[in-house]
């Protein structure tokens, strides 16, 4: 069994992959159901596993984040927008399986896939099958199996379901001055965003303001002890976070991107920091001139790769126990629309990073681009539901319990089995 | 019992009392927002500076055409001189350079000044307002038809304008004008590329082999008119967007009309006939799109979403039903006369009744400090300061406008930093104010015993402005 759930061979065809995926599912029902007879992570305690939950909002195209080249329908239905095969000149994506190549804005991704501390899931989609950004993120962050009542997000429930004792900070970390949805819930969220003004704060009113609203108003209460608490964690005071940046650096036009992950990196990499965190960057909603490589999209995800960069050095040596998984509401068309870019869609890609993750592999169960496999006649069919993956690196990245997975952190999702082996 | 209704007229339905308001509205609370409503011609900004969008886009459109040859000029030039066939001419790179700024493209300069031009007037226009209730309302219908500069481009330099000439002038006037002006705007034609949306069908899809863009189409239904749930397929999408196609904005390169303006372009516009919703639309070229909004303006799933929205934004999360179907009604009754409306709203008991549950926005509390304290910000203080917590002005992350939660913006490290700003809005005033006076002049009644004793016992009275401005009657309405 555990010969069987090592990852395909990379030199593998698309069709090898695939069965390899199905069987390695297969593997997957054996091993979960004796999951609660094993005995947890022997060495629990002394780990101190991070998390970092990155939403793209607006929907990424994930055909041209993994481009799948090796599709004999590729290139035809992704006109002006296909990345070519490595080696096919200018334009070139940088080469992933058989299969996949990943769009050449992201050189550090690559470096990391290398290094197989990166995989990529493709044909991936929550439960959501509608095309509205508001209801697919709602249903991406919720975790919930169907459009409801939100009060808060899958990361919040499992933080607070995280059996860890000690080693994990209870508290959760959102960056920006809108907490993600998905790390919003009863657990305790720290928040960051930079000082507005370099004035510094006064004990005496914090005590007052803290007793006024323990008197008064209970969410404020709770909200202005999270804002305080994550200025006191070292390292997180002055000014903008990132320094001066020369002006031929390529930071210089994705500065909010960079400061985030920065902040991100520093307060996770810190003590006496948060462990779990989600941050967001908006701006994949590519209606009109996507672009191939070096197009808008391109110089998009170059900014994200950026971001990544900046993260994982930021991390230092705390890297290697630590994870980022970068996901989004939905897909796009798989063809061209009327404008040079793509509608929305369904299925897409899901990344997961980290010092310990069993990378350098696409997981797909690839549904193929010929006019029959299409969603709806339109999209990329989606093969793999998302939470799979998700409740997979709560499972063995921060040991939430099977039980918790299904019910509470994705509500009636029994069915959805975690990913195994996305850890090394 | 305690008479909150002049906090409620002066904060729900406002942004922030003045020193004095409170004591002036007092006796007729309801009177005072109910009389605001009378003149929808005060929700108009105009002055001498302040341009049409057409007039800002041609300007910008017909300087990146210029900029365009000129770059094209000089790389040509470039090219002989290294053929040796023209002496170089330095210091002469064509476009004119503007004066004082030599080295920044001149482009980039128009679109920043218009735009700085429109921040200016609509942040003098939030802080003297006599009618911060109609602010109010504009703010509401920008963020339900919202276009933002994040786009980029030509869009930036006409947010403002575009809420001048497109919200302003209909937010007491009919739903569907406000609709019909929205979407033959062209910050919103653009915003949501239905500028390029192109029937692939028609004579230009044809020969370019162009096609359909579906993002203006599926917005129209999804936020701005029906809703999500108001009962809409992907087949109506796109074939919304069908019919939309053609709608468009002149270029700078085009003969007939003037750059920068709405056109309808026929020989874009997909032929047939297109089902939305039931009904089938076709052949009638613009008139088909402008069927098509009307009939949306006026559908039953409409006027829901924009009763439930309008009581959501301005009471609270889950609004009563009782209420929400009192204004949708009143929609249906009045065909979607947003005056009639508003009246419903604020008429309304639960309107007065409800406690304040929503914290208030960023770029309002900022304003609110400006009116209450006697602080002035600069334009750029303001739009730094409300993008610093979240909101930056005129910039919304998606067409979904802004997050509209009651708790919204109660993020932990935002609420910090409104501490933050209150103590440099205390520095900045100085000891002028008493501030426990001030808490009585500013909220009456309204002010919490709690919040009372809290300022009595300030250690000094620049911290009793900062306990005032972070009390719950300031953050949340």
């Amino acid at each position: 069994m555990v010969a069987s759930l090592k990852r395909p061979s990379r030199t593998g065809d698309a069709m090898t992959n695939s069965l390899s995926r199905r069987h390695f599912l297969q593997a997957g029902t054996a091993s979960l159901a004796m999951w609660g007879l094993m005995p947890r992570h022997a060495s629990a305690s002394t780990r101190d596993p991070r998390l970092l939950i990155v939403i793209l909002r607006g929907a990424l195209d994930g055909l041209s984040l993994a481009a799948p080249v090796g599709d004999p329908a590729y290139a035809d239905l992704r006109g002006s927008l296909a990345l070519k095969k490595p080696g096919d000149g200018p334009g070139a994506g940088l080469p992933l399986d058989f299969l996949f190549v990943l769009n050449p804005g992201m050189p550090f991704l690559h470096a990391l896939y290398e290094k197989r501390q990166a995989l990529i899931v493709h044909a991936t989609a929550s439960p959501y099958r509608e095309r509205s950004h508001f209801d697919g993120q709602d249903m991406l962050e919720s975790g919930l199996p169907s459009q409801g009542k939100i009060t808060d997000g899958w990361l919040n429930r499992a933080l607070a379901g995280m059996t860890h004792e000690g080693a994990v900070s209870r508290e959760g970390l959102g960056i920006g001055a809108i907490v993600p949805l998905v790390m919003r819930g009863s657990a305790p969220v720290m928040s960051w965003i930079p000082k507005t003004i370099r004035l510094p704060l006064r004990e005496s009113t914090i005590a007052r303001l803290t007793d006024l609203y323990a008197a008064t108003d209970p969410g404020l209460a709770k909200a202005f002890k999270e804002g305080i608490a994550i200025e006191r964690i070292a390292g997180t005071g002055g000014g903008a976070i990132v320094g001066k940046l020369q002006p031929d650096d390529p930071r210089r036009r994705f500065r909010p991107f960079i400061e985030a992950a920065e902040a991100a990196a520093r307060l996770m990499s810190s003590p006496s920091g948060p462990r779990i965190g989600a941050l967001a960057y908006d701006g994949w909603d590519t209606h009109a001139n996507e672009g191939a490589a070096g197009g808008q999209l391109s110089t998009r995800l170059q900014g994200l790769d950026l971001a990544i960069k900046s993260f994982v050095d930021g991390m230092g040596p705390a890297w290697s126990e630590t994870a980022v998984v970068i996901i989004t509401e939905f897909g796009r068309t798989v063809r061209v629309n009327g404008t040079a870019g793509t509608d929305h869609g369904t299925a897409t890609t899901a990344i997961l990073i980290g010092g310990k993750v069993n990378g350098g592999r696409v997981i797909a169960d690839w549904p193929g681009l010929h006019e029959k496999a299409l969603y709806e006649g339109r999209d990329l069919a989606p093969t793999t539901d998302l939470r799979a993956m998700l409740k997979g690196v709560l499972a063995d990245h921060l040991d939430v319990p099977r039980r918790v997975l299904d019910d509470i952190v994705f509500p009636a999702s029994a069915a959805a089995r975690p990913m195994t082996g996305l850890f090394a | 019992m305690k008479d909150v209704a002049t906090h409620i007229a002066l904060r729900r339905f406002g942004l922030g009392g003045r020193p004095g308001d409170a004591a002036r509205i007092a006796a007729d609370p309801r009177g005072y927002v109910e009389a605001q409503l009378a003149d929808p011609s005060r929700a108009h900004l105009e002055s001498p500076e302040l341009r049409p969008s057409t007039e800002i886009l041609r300007e910008v459109l017909l300087a990146q055409k210029e900029l365009r040859l000129q770059r094209k000029k000089d790389a040509n030039a470039a090219a002989s001189r290294e053929q040796g066939s023209s002496p170089s001419s330095p210091g002469q790179n064509g476009v004119a350079p503007v004066k004082g700024r030599p080295d920044v493209n001149p482009v980039t300069i128009l679109i920043r000044d218009a735009l700085e031009l429109d921040l200016g007037a609509r942040h003098a226009r939030a802080r003297d307002s006599d009618q911060p209730f109609l602010e109010r309302l504009v703010s509401f219908w920008s963020a339900h038809f919202a276009v933002a500069l994040r786009k980029g481009g030509v869009v930036r330099p006409v947010v403002g304008a575009y809420e001048r000439e497109a919200i302003r002038p209909n937010v007491l006037g009919r739903f569907a004008d406000m609709l019909s002006a929205v979407v033959h705007h062209p910050a919103m034609l653009m915003y949501l590329d239905n500028n390029a949306s192109t029937g692939p069908m028609s004579p230009a899809g044809r020969r370019r082999s162009r096609g359909l863009n579906e993002n203006l189409a599926r917005e129209l239904m999804e936020l701005h008119t029906l809703g999500v749930d108001g009962g809409y397929t992907q087949n109506d999408v796109t074939n919304l967007a069908r019919i939309l196609t053609g709608w468009t904005v002149i270029g700078a390169n085009e003969k007939d009309g003037e750059p920068g303006r709405f056109k309808f372009a026929a020989n874009r516009h997909e032929p047939g006939r297109f089902v939305l919703l039931g009904k089938t639309y076709g052949g009638r070229g613009i008139e088909d799109g402008e069927q098509a909004i009307a009939d949306l303006a006026r559908h039953p799933s409409t006027a829901r979403h924009i009763a439930r929205k309008l009581a959501s934004h301005f009471i609270a999360d889950n609004p009563p039903e009782s209420l929400v179907k009192r204004l949708a009604a009143t929609f249906r009754k009045t065909d979607g006369n947003l005056k009639e409306v508003t009246f419903e709203l604020v008429k309304s008991k639960e309107a007065w009744a409800t406690p304040p549950r929503k914290v208030v926005p960023p770029a309002d509390f900022l304003t609110s400090l400006e009116r209450g304290f006697g602080v002035q910000f600069k334009p750029q203080e303001w739009r730094r300061l409300s993008a610093a917590l979240g909101q930056p002005i005129w910039d919304p992350p998606s067409p979904k406008g802004w997050p509209d939660e009651d708790d919204a913006w109660m993020g932990p490290a935002a609420v910090r930093e409104r501490l933050r700003i209150a103590e440099f809005v205390a520095r900045r005033i100085g000891v002028r104010p008493d501030p426990r006076a001030l808490a009585r002049e500013l909220m009456g009644d309204a002010l919490s015993p709690a919040t009372a004793k809290a300022i009595d016992r300030a250690e000094a009275a620049q911290q009793g402005i900062e306990l005032l401005v972070m009390s719950p009657e300031i953050l949340r309405r």
